[in-house]
Parts: C-alpha cells; sequence; structure tokens
C-alpha cells in the first residue's frame, strides 16, 4: 500500500561529514605544537648569507640573538642608514652586549649556562668592523659559543 | 519529578570553530629551522703572554681579505671557489714537502699507536671594511675543507663517513672512539688575527 511507500533513491547519499571537525581539531594540535611565534620585532633588516656547512641550531631555549643591519626603512629618518645592533627589542650599542650577556646567563639555568650559544643574524651587506666589535665584545663577556646565522645552500657561488 | 533529559548541544559549528582557530594558526605558524655556521671565540687575553710559542711559517695557511673584498691566499690572488681546494690539499700535507706543514706523532689508540699529525694552522685575517658576505664564505669554505678531509680519511680508515661517525658517536663507543681519531689526526685550528684596519671602511 501507499503508506509504506519506497522513497525514491535521489542519486547517491551525501556523505557524512560528521567526522570532519574530528580531522580539522588534528591538523589544529599539529599547527599548534609546531606553531613558534616570533618574539622580537626586528629594527633592522637582515638578509643572512647562505653556506653550505651549516649545523642546525638545537635547543632554541639555550640561544640569544644578536641582530646586526641598516634600520628599517620606517626607522631610517631617525636612526640613519648605519648598520646598528638590535638586542631583543631595541637599538643597542657594542657597550651593551657584556650587560646584555650577563642578563641572558641569569635567566638560564645555572647546570646549562656552558651551553648557550649566541646566534649572530648579520645581514650581508654589513663589513667586517661592526662584527667584530661585537664579537670581541662577546669575548670580553666570556661567550665563547657563537653562531653565524646562515641559510642553506648547495653552492656558494664566487 | 522524572529527570528530563537536557538537550542535546548543536555540535554543527565545532567544525568551522576548529577551522578559524586552524587558519589561525597556519597563517601565524613559521617552520623555518635557524642554521648557521658554529664557532667558537678564543677566550679574553687581559695580558699579552710573554713567550708566544713560535710557529713556524710552513705551518700555517694565510688566508687575508681586503676592504674590497679580494681574497690573498698564501701570497696568492684567489677566488673563493679554489680556496677549499687549497685549503684541503693545505690539511692533508705533504710530509716530504718542505713548504708543506710539519708532521708530528701522536699516540692514537684508535689507529693502533702512533700516527703522524700535521701541525697545519690556518689563519684568517680581516680587515674591518671586508664584507660579512665575503667573511661567511671564506669561513664556510675552511670548515668545508676541514669537513671534506675529515669524511675522505673516515671513509679510507673506518669505512663510514665523518657524519655517520657523529651519528654513531652518540650510541656507541667504539663509534666515538673512531669519531675522536679522526678529531685527533685532522684537528679543526682556524685561528683569526685581531682585525686590522686599512683602507677604507
Amino acid at each position: 500500500m501507499s503508506k509504506f511507500k519506497k522513497k525514491k533513491s535521489d542519486g547517491q547519499p551525501a556523505i557524512s561529514t560528521a567526522s570532519l571537525p574530528d580531522i580539522v581539531f588534528m591538523l589544529l594540535f599539529f599547527f599548534m605544537v609546531t606553531t613558534v611565534m616570533r618574539e622580537v620585532t626586528l629594527k633592522v633588516e637582515i638578509q643572512t648569507p647562505k653556506a653550505t656547512e651549516v649545523d642546525k641550531l638545537e635547543r632554541k631555549s639555550l640561544v640569544s640573538y644578536i641582530y646586526i643591519g641598516e634600520p628599517i626603512k620606517s626607522l631610517q629618518g631617525t636612526f640613519g642608514t648605519e648598520p646598528r645592533i638590535q638586542l631583543n627589542d631595541a637599538f643597542a650599542t657594542k657597550r651593551d652586549i657584556i650587560q646584555f650577556v650577563e642578563i641572558e646567563r641569569e635567566n638560564t639555568d645555572e647546570a646549562e649556562r656552558p651551553l648557550m650559544t649566541f646566534s649572530m643574524k648579520v645581514d650581508d651587506d654589513v663589513k667586517m668592523g661592526i662584527v667584530t666589535d661585537v664579537k670581541q665584545e662577546l669575548r670580553k663577556a666570556n661567550a665563547l659559543k657563537i653562531n653565524y646565522s646562515t641559510g642553506k645552500t648547495d653552492k656558494i657561488v664566487d | 519529578m522524572a529527570r528530563r533529559n537536557a538537550p542535546e548541544i548543536n555540535a554543527g559549528s565545532m567544525a568551522d570553530i576548529a577551522f578559524l582557530l586552524l587558519i589561525f594558526f597556519l597563517v601565524t605558524t613559521t617552520m623555518d629551522v635557524d642554521t648557521g655556521l658554529t664557532r667558537k671565540l678564543p677566550p679574553p687575553i687581559d695580558v699579552p703572554p710573554e713567550d708566544v710559542p713560535e710557529v713556524k711559517q710552513r705551518n700555517v695557511f694565510v688566508v687575508l681579505a681586503n676592504a674590497n673584498d679580494d681574497l690573498l691566499v698564501e701570497g696568492e690572488p684567489t677566488l673563493v671557489s679554489d680556496l677549499r681546494r687549497k685549503a684541503k690539499d693545505f690539511i692533508i700535507g705533504d710530509a716530504n714537502n718542505e713548504n708543506m706543514p710539519e708532521f708530528t706523532n701522536k699516540n692514537i689508540p684508535a689507529l693502533g699507536g702512533m700516527y703522524p699529525v700535521s701541525k697545519q694552522i690556518i689563519s684568517l685575517q680581516n680587515d674591518r671594511g671586508t664584507s660579512y658576505d665575503l667573511y661567511i664564505k671564506v669561513q664556510n669554505e675552511l670548515v668545508g675543507a676541514y669537513n671534506d678531509v675529515r669524511n675522505e680519511f673516515a671513509m679510507r680508515k673506518f669505512g663510514k663517513s665523518y657524519k655517520e661517525l657523529e651519528e654513531l658517536a652518540k650510541t656507541s663507543e667504539g663509534a666515538e672512539q673512531q669519531l675522536d681519531a679522526v678529531k685527533d689526526v685532522y684537528p679543526q685550528r682556524i685561528s683569526e688575527a685581531e682585525p686590522k684596519n686599512i683602507g677604507d671602511q
């Protein structure tokens, strides 16, 4: 009878989207775990050089960064175009480096202090003069483990 | 009174919320791994020591970089691309050549006793006006020369590349000894002279 009329099968049944949130959540967690928020706003322009014999920097919590480069365009009116040193969020001079090293040391667990690395992110147009000054200050502060931040490439060109 | 079942919350918009968060993290995430050349600085010297041990000229490989980004290697103008080969020849050395570094015998147990080790030192000096780009290239080539030499030696003696030895050394003691042996035979000695200020900045 017509009471139990068969439903007309109208094409294919819709795919169940019930598991979609699960999939999306999985992706979400992946990105939440891997994401690293940028801690400092760069006030200098940095294009690091490329090298072939690079090591990976492990233990990010033990790495402190020193940035050297020309001030960014919007700050050039105030600070000029001479390369400058940036520590944390502010411009600094080479005399601030010893203090910077001390503060970074204070913030690190005592057992791990010998493993601290100071990574220098330097623009490739910068002259060695300012880099050498920074290195000498790091020596004075007894921060001897350093790293020149470079990208990886397959071949060095002249 | 009979407890009524609480109505189920509609979870249909859950996907939208999750998507929103997902897109936020997708946009903010940065996957770059920090890489770089790791170097060790010499400890600070307050008073210059009186008797500096003399290093013979033949044991030193001199690399000079000037403010115009020209390289002078052992007195010859050189391109960066030739630096690695020259440095490798120097590091490997030749016991019969008067101009190549001297050898001393050193006790290296993993190689079965005494082994001749070159007294090589690479000296790098740059001007304050040298560009950082060139400096990194030179550093890279010198480190690369050491790595190449060590790699070839490790392959010849132990049948493993230097990288493999480094990996194995974390777990195996035998590999650690082999790694130390390679490092003992070809120690990385890159000495950086105090910078000079010649020429324009």
